[in-house]
């Protein structure tokens, strides 16, 4: 079996010691190094106390670092023979999650396991990709011009979609169709399509504004003026500009941010920690941890251009962009740039889902990497796997 | 091979359309740097300072207010340490469990427990409530002791303005209460909850220097308003002391012989220095009450009263002075040159025109010159020397001697009095002066008011020798960097001729000290105290025919609000006059059975005291340059 894959793949049959000495340590060291600044954030969080946060965030990164290196080494087949089954169990937990999900923070979107507490709509986002990735390694460039082949993979998006605005998550939503959408773009898909898509998306806006609930409204109320409701729903991002604007060029140093430790910060220890930081090392620091996400993302895309199957690529190139829209709208979003939708910073946010999801993310794409020469045709290659 | 070149026209494709991505990318990153550039490096000093402010919060911390001495030190006005009772949520394990158990040391009304539940509720978990103010001594040790029982609960101590004497100088000080809408200046100590100001009285004179300057406390605090830490602190400058000229001891004595009478005024002072020694005002009301807080009722009584104990009837009560008027209209007579000798019979009445003008004395004096016009106090002496000079001339030297104005004392709502002149009259009442009107008013009835502190101010300057005496009321101020005492005031002449004051001055020792006097039966017959002084009846009404007919005007039978007002003024000793004063007692009857033995035992007591004798309270004397 391995020698008829040997011929048309130098990789397919790596060994476990190749494979980990193929495992692309610079990405791994990137993220050990932004996760000692998300854990330096947590302790401060805590008033210089490793507990609350950053003790149970250490943990949960050790577990997320195992995690990520087993995904990088298992076989990208394994990925690409099982993506469907896996989006189907990620889409019936979604449909879970509505039917018997705990409600936290005002939305449904959680299922307690008791031993952990699973966001289903944080699994769709790699799920997802991987189907997508699958669907249109199976296409040929012909066929991808023809508008019938786009009616499945639309549908692999708009379905968990649906399922994840209901909750409500609107900022789950946008990532989930952004980096779908990224995954088509790189496909092939004509640009003229996006154009009709995005066009009905914002002929949609009044019908979505609708079904909006009013707390979303409010936020995106909030955002566009921000200062007119300074003591409701824009003091948020009013304390948030405050902390990030009164920062400056350095920072007011670790451990003496005001607005932070003082709680004037909202949500300090989960969405809002970008700000703090940017209040205690000033733009220099908050500078510094978006060159490191930036090198990351460098690292995706490369990963992605030198894979020499079409699954690999994109699911590489969705992948990183999935990673690239958390730190963008977490950032932006706490900057003002954008409304509050309520988007963690990866590896830096406290919590386990969003972290597990970016880790295993980045596992694939490693794995993208380590198998980056692996022949996968059109119609698949699962069985010889 | 068909794969092979689908493959390599998607990796063409992938490739350009990454790149393509990964500069979408690239741009949004910029714009994420650009924010920043523009939050924390242009803008960062707006942000700056909005942290600071929601880090610092400014505190005003409430300077002691300065107390009020009397002229020996002996203090009138005082802060008293006030306990009250709070409770701190976060610190009691059950709020009821806890305010029950206080329930059982001390008395809580049913009242007082809602409200502190519902104060709790409101306000947030470190935010002390108040249980109960004003803790007396014996309750703050009840809860000191079961202390271990009741944890959330403390007493606070506070300041609140105490009175030590009471209603016996209440007119004088006058109070504090809490600051109203119209008072607020802008001064935020003004909006600080429970802060007190002076409402009436020197309270209110020297609110500005008693208050002192405020202080303020810088707070680092957290979002929800609790205090991480002070900052910095600046204590602020305490109130100034403020010294009075008055004896406390004498001003205690005069308040309690008025209280003989209904209602009384009382003036006492010291003719060398104006200094006021007394001020008397009957009846008077409890100080304190004003700091704790009027209930509605007790607030409509106080001023629904007829006898209006709130006011202080020294300065804002004006009566018609009646006879002790006849000083000023001799001394106005004598400058236009109608002698001390000129005579006039006394038939008992005078007729001008149609009208009858009546002297108190039914039978007349026969014939009066103006010592004897004096001593008898006849009305138609006077009559007949006011209708030769005009009122104008007597308003003049009415003027002079302190009437028609304001003294000046220092003290807020000081009534000016009336003293009538042709103009006057066409302007306040729209008609011309009428003949008869000067006649009523030598008898300084009629029109003619005037305090008892201008009564008190006349007799000063009539027995100083012609000097414009002046009532001041407070010696100076006192803090701890040393006082700065007033200087004493040299009065100047009123140009009034010597030898017109020394009729004056014996006319009125035979009013006391002649057997034939209206007030000898009220002298001080005490060698050496002797006094002199004037007694005054003003009618509040006119006594008509009919009554006059019916035999009914002894005031005795009168309903007590028809009664005549009695006045005596005098001074002491005769022969060294140092103490002048002046007392009216509203519907008191006579001035001479009435009035005039008031007077004699205030200066009596004024000269047994004699505050002006011994050594006042010291206060450093106003270095030169120095500004108060």
């Amino acid at each position: 079996m391995a020698g008829r894959f040997s011929s048309m793949s130098r990789s397919a049959g790596l060994t476990l010691g190749q494979k980990i000495w193929s495992i692309n340590w610079g990405m791994v060291f990137l993220v050990v190094l932004i996760f000692s600044v998300g854990f330096a954030m947590l302790f401060s969080a805590g008033n210089g106390n490793i507990n609350p946060w950053a003790s149970r965030q250490a943990m949960r990164f050790g577990l997320g670092l195992l995690v990520m290196l087993a995904v990088a080494l298992i076989d990208i087949r394994f990925w690409f023979r099982y993506a469907y089954a896996l989006y189907i169990i990620a889409l019936i937990l979604l449909v879970a999650v509505e039917v018997m999900g705990t409600v936290g923070m005002g939305a449904q979107r959680w299922i307690d396991l008791k031993v952990i507490q699973l966001q289903p709509s944080e699994i769709m986002k790699v799920c997802l990709i991987l189907a997508l990735a699958r669907y249109f390694n199976g296409v040929s460039v012909e066929d991808i011009g023809r508008p019938t082949y786009l009616l499945l993979p639309l549908a692999l998006v708009a379905a968990p979609a649906a399922l994840v605005l209901k909750q409500p998550d609107l900022g789950t939503t946008v990532m989930l169709a952004l980096a779908a959408g990224a995954v088509f773009f790189c496909a092939g898909v004509r640009l003229w399509k996006f154009a009709i898509v995005g066009a009905a998306g914002l002929a949609a806006i009044p019908i979505g504004w609708q079904l909006l609930h009013d707390y979303q409204r409010a936020r995106v109320m909030t955002f566009m003026n921000p200062e007119t409701d300074p003591l409701g729903t824009g003091y948020h991002i009013m304390q948030a500009m405050i902390a990030l604007g009164s920062g400056g060029m350095f920072g007011k140093g670790f451990l003496l941010g005001s607005q932070s430790h003082l709680n004037f910060l909202p949500e300090k220890q989960t969405d809002f920690i970008f700000t703090m930081l940017a209040e205690e090392f000033g733009m220099v620091g908050g500078l510094g941890l978006m060159g490191l996400y930036i090198l990351l993302i460098v690292y995706g895309i490369a990963i992605a251009l030198r894979t020499r199957n079409q699954f690999g690529r994109l699911l590489a190139i969705g992948l990183t962009t999935n990673l690239f829209l958390y730190v963008f709208i977490n950032i932006a979003m706490v900057m003002g740039l954008i409304p509050v939708v309520g988007v963690p910073l990866p590896l830096i946010s406290y919590g386990g889902t969003a972290m597990l999801t970016v880790m295993v993310g980045l596992g694939l794409v490693i794995s993208v990497y380590v198998h980056r020469d692996t022949f996968i045709s059109r119609r698949g290659v699962t069985e010889e796997l | 091979m068909a794969q092979n070149h689908d493959d390599s026209t998607k990796s063409k494709t992938f490739s350009r359309r990454a790149l393509f991505l990964a500069g979408g990318q690239a741009l949004l990153f910029s714009t994420l740097a650009g924010r920043m550039y523009y939050l924390q490096i242009l803008k960062s000093d707006t942000y700056k300072t909005l942290a600071e402010d929601n880090r610092i919060n400014l505190r005003v911390l409430p300077p002691p207010r300065g107390r009020i001495l009397d002229r020996f030190g002996v203090e009138l006005a005082v802060n008293e340490q006030n306990y009250r009772l709070v409770l701190v949520r976060e610190q009691t394990p059950n709020v009821e469990a806890t305010l029950d158990a206080l329930g059982n040391i001390i008395s809580l009304s049913e009242h007082d427990f809602k409200r502190v539940l519902r104060e709790v509720k409101r306000k947030r978990a470190f935010v002390p409530v108040t249980v109960r103010d004003n803790l007396s001594w014996e309750e703050v040790s009840t809860i000191s002791v079961n202390a271990a029982d009741l944890s959330g609960a403390s007493i606070e101590v506070g300041q609140t303005r105490s009175y030590p004497y009471g209603s016996a100088i209440a007119h004088t000080l006058g109070y504090v209460a809490a600051v109203s809408e119209r008072d607020l200046t802008g001064d935020p100590l003004l909006e600080l909850p429970g802060f007190r100001i002076g409402k009436n009285g020197l309270e209110k004179q020297h609110d500005l220097v008693l208050r002192g300057k405020q202080g303020n406390s810088h707070l680092e605090v957290n979002a929800y308003g609790r205090v991480i830490r002070e900052l910095s602190r600046d204590e602020g400058k305490p109130g100034r002391d403020a010294v009075l000229t008055v004896d406390v001891g004498l001003q205690t004595y005069v308040q309690q012989r008025l209280m003989s009478q209904q209602s009384a005024a009382s003036v006492v002072l010291d003719i060398k220095n104006g200094d006021v020694l007394a001020l008397g005002s009957v009846p008077s009301y409890d100080p304190s009450a004003f700091n704790r807080g009027l209930s509605t009722r007790e607030w409509n009584g106080l001023i629904n009263d007829h006898l209006a104990p709130l006011t202080n009837k020294a300065i804002a009560g004006a009566y018609a002075p009646g006879s002790t008027f006849k000083m000023i209209v001799a001394l106005a007579a004598m400058k236009e040159g109608i002698g001390a000798q000129h005579s006039v019979f006394c038939p008992g009445s005078m007729r001008l025109g149609n009208s009858k003008f009546h002297c108190w004395k039914r039978g007349g004096h026969g014939w009066v010159d103006l010592t004897r016009g004096i001593q008898h106090s006849c009305d138609v002496y006077f009559y007949d020397i006011a209708r030769r000079i005009g009122v104008d001339k007597i308003a003049a030297m009415a003027n002079r001697l302190g009437l028609g104005q304001p003294v000046g004392v220092d003290l807020p709502g000081e009534r000016s009095g009336v003293i009538p002149t042709k103009a006057w009259k066409l302007a306040n009442v729209g008609e011309p002066w009428q003949g008869g009107e000067t006649l009523i008013a030598a008898i300084g009835q009629g029109f003619v008011l005037a305090t008892p502190m201008q009564l008190a101010t006349m007799v000063a300057r009539l027995a100083s020798g012609g000097l414009k005496v002046t009532p001041r009321l407070t010696r100076g101020f006192n803090d701890e960097a040393g006082g700065i005492a007033e200087p004493d005031p040299v009065f100047e002449p009123l140009g009034i001729p010597a030898e017109h004051l020394r009729v004056i001055h014996n006319a009125m020792d035979a009013v006391t000290n002649n057997r034939r006097g209206t007030a000898y039966k009220a002298r001080i017959k005490d060698e050496g105290w002797e006094m002199a002084g004037k007694t005054g009846t003003s009618q509040v009404r006119r006594i008509t025919l009919a009554e006059r007919a019916a035999g009914v005007f002894k005031n005795e039978d009168l309903p007590w609000r028809r009664r005549d007002h009695a006045l005596f003024v005098g001074f002491a000793p005769v022969h060294n006059p140092r103490y002048a004063c002046a007392v009216v007692v509203e519907h008191g009857g006579g001035g001479s059975s009435t009035a005039a033995p008031i007077v004699r035992d205030i200066l009596t007591e004024t000269q047994r005291r004699d505050p002006s004798g011994a050594p006042a309270f010291q206060l450093q004397a106003q270095a030169p340059g120095q500004e108060t």
